[in-house]
């Protein structure tokens, strides 16, 4: 398990392995919000944290298609799939390595991001929380669209499609800490919500998208 | 004929209309590519069993 | 391929052939007695029922938008059923039956949307807020469409049929967690379900009450919308069936050379 792991960080990080490509993207999309809403400081810190937390799905969103597929293409899904690891455990393995080099990296950046938003003081450890604790099952569920479309040719347009409604119920509570935490509101009840809705996506989606996996495989 | 729908009835009437072409719609269009998935199937048959 | 096209062959002559014969045979039932109920139901709602207080004839909207909310659920909750029957029994006519429903589930989504827009620019003053219940169907149109991508662009159809009932079974569990979020994140404008409260329907609970001079056409258009529902179902199913066999004949046509 831990080879394999190693495996697929060593490929992320190696060239065309798409590492950096996530975090220009969560650059480039805060960089552009003050163009489009203006730049008063005021409007920009009161949308800073839905702002961080919209730009850092749609960054884990851009890498999902690359999940799976280089796998798929040169024939290793099938090599996984036979050996005695089990397919839940591989498809576990492959949204941490998804997660230690997009998701993680994205929690890292929002704090210096933040700052370019005008985010309010006490709003910054309430992002890194709150990202930390919905980056995870952003990548779980991601793993599971990536699995339903593996075998398709186009399957990019199409996994964001079917990837972004399943975010809903992280996006929300998730920016709800953020938001209520920039605001210095108590946050006791979405952060719990956020930390229920990831331990439930982590420990039951990886047989889910395990079987959307052997479909495809067959 | 149409009742008195008052100050509503641009409201009233649009949101029938709206409702009522996408019913038909969607029955026009099943019961078109129903028929054509039937014809084509029926051809096929024959072919297939001319053929043996 | 030979398997597969034996495989098709088998189902093709069995259950399915049942089913086409069977719905031939229900088919202009159903589509005679809901047309006859919503024509009934309608004319009866759109002529012969008094404006509302409050509402102004506005209200004469109740009888489209309360039965195609109804039918957009009870879509998605049928497209479960027949998954998980497909998942566990393998019957082919169940997936199919799922892949048939979802373009119905988007017509009865986009007919409730649509109607509650028009209904709610005089009475909200706005087309469109972001209450949970109108966020929730908007989610659950995604939901809908996803579903029918998935189904396009897959080739081969007992693939197809497996990922679009897992992402099914996924899809609701989500549908629900979303509905709660939503509810969570913001308060609504949308009243309450009062059309099959019981004291709503008795007039007892005066403050929002369907009164029974709207509630039985009202009636009548919802069993008109089932019913249209189980004959577009049926019938759309029965093309899917036939789509499948023509696929079917050509493999084999392919592999017989």
């Amino acid at each position: 398990m831990i080879a394999l792991l190693l495996r697929d960080l060593k490929l992320a990080f190696r060239a065309g392995g798409g590492f950096g490509l996530g975090l220009a993207f969560f650059l480039i999309v805060t960089v552009l919000v003050p163009f489009s809403v203006g730049p008063q400081s005021s409007l920009l810190s009161t949308i800073a944290p839905g702002v961080l937390w919209l730009g850092a799905l749609l960054a884990c969103l851009l890498s999902l298609d690359r999940l799976l597929a280089l796998d798929w293409e040169d024939g290793s899904l099938d090599l996984l799939a036979t050996a005695p690891l089990p397919l839940e455990s591989v498809v576990t393995i492959k949204a941490l390595a998804h997660w230690l080099t997009t998701g993680l990296p994205l929690v890292l950046a929002a704090p210096f991001l933040g700052v370019l938003l005008n985010l309010p003081a006490p709003g910054f450890s309430w992002l890194v929380i709150s990202l930390l604790l919905g980056t995870p099952a952003m990548s779980v569920i991601g793993t599971f669209g990536a699995a339903l479309t593996v075998g398709l040719k186009r399957g990019g347009l199409l996994l964001s499609l079917l990837v972004l409604p399943l975010y809903v119920p992280t996006l929300i509570f998730g920016a709800e800490v953020a938001r209520r935490g920039a605001a210095g509101m108590e946050t006791q009840t979405p952060l719990l919500m956020l930390a229920g809705i990831t331990a439930a996506t982590v420990a039951l989606l990886p047989f889910a998208s395990a079987a959307v996996l052997r479909i495809n495989l067959r | 004929m149409i009742p008195d729908l008052g100050k509503y009835s641009d409201t009233v009437l649009s949101a029938y209309a709206a409702s009522i072409l996408l019913l038909v719609a969607l029955v026009v269009f099943s019961i078109l590519r129903g028929r054509k998935v039937r014809a084509e199937m029926d051809k096929l048959e024959q072919r297939m069993s001319r053929h043996g | 391929m030979s398997i597969t096209a034996k495989a098709n062959a088998l189902w093709e002559y069995a259950n399915p052939r049942k089913f086409l014969a069977t719905s031939e045979r229900v088919l202009p039932f159903f589509w005679i007695t809901s047309a006859v109920c919503l024509v009934v139901g309608l004319t009866w709602g759109f002529f012969f029922t008094p404006d509302d207080y409050k509402q102004g004839s506005t209200v004469k909207i109740i009888y489209l938008h309360v039965p195609a909310s109804l039918m957009a659920i009870n879509c998605w909750l049928m497209m479960l059923a027949t998954s998980l029957v497909w998942l566990v029994r393998r019957h082919h006519v169940s997936a199919l039956a799922a892949r048939a429903a979802a373009p119905i589930g988007i017509v009865m989504t986009l007919i409730s949307l649509a109607t509650g827009a028009i209904w709610g620019q005089p009475m909200w003053g706005t087309w469109w807020a972001w209450d949970p219940r109108l966020t929730s169907f908007l989610i659950l149109f995604l939901f809908y469409l996803g579903y029918v991508a998935l189904w396009e662009a897959i080739e081969d159809p007992d693939t197809a049929a497996d990922l679009t009932s897992v992402l099914c079974l996924v899809g609701s569990v989500f549908a629900l967690l979303s509905r709660y979020a939503v509810n969570f994140w913001n308060q609504g404008l949308h009243q309450g379900a009062s059309v099959m409260r019981a004291a709503a329907v008795t007039g007892a609970d005066t403050e929002e009450k369907v009164s029974n001079i709207y509630f039985y056409p009202l009636l009548l258009c919802i069993v008109g919308f089932v019913l249209l529902f189980i004959a577009l179902v049926f019938y759309r199913t029965g093309t899917e069936i036939r789509a499948r066999r023509i696929k079917a004949l050509l493999a084999r046509e392919r592999v017989s050379g």
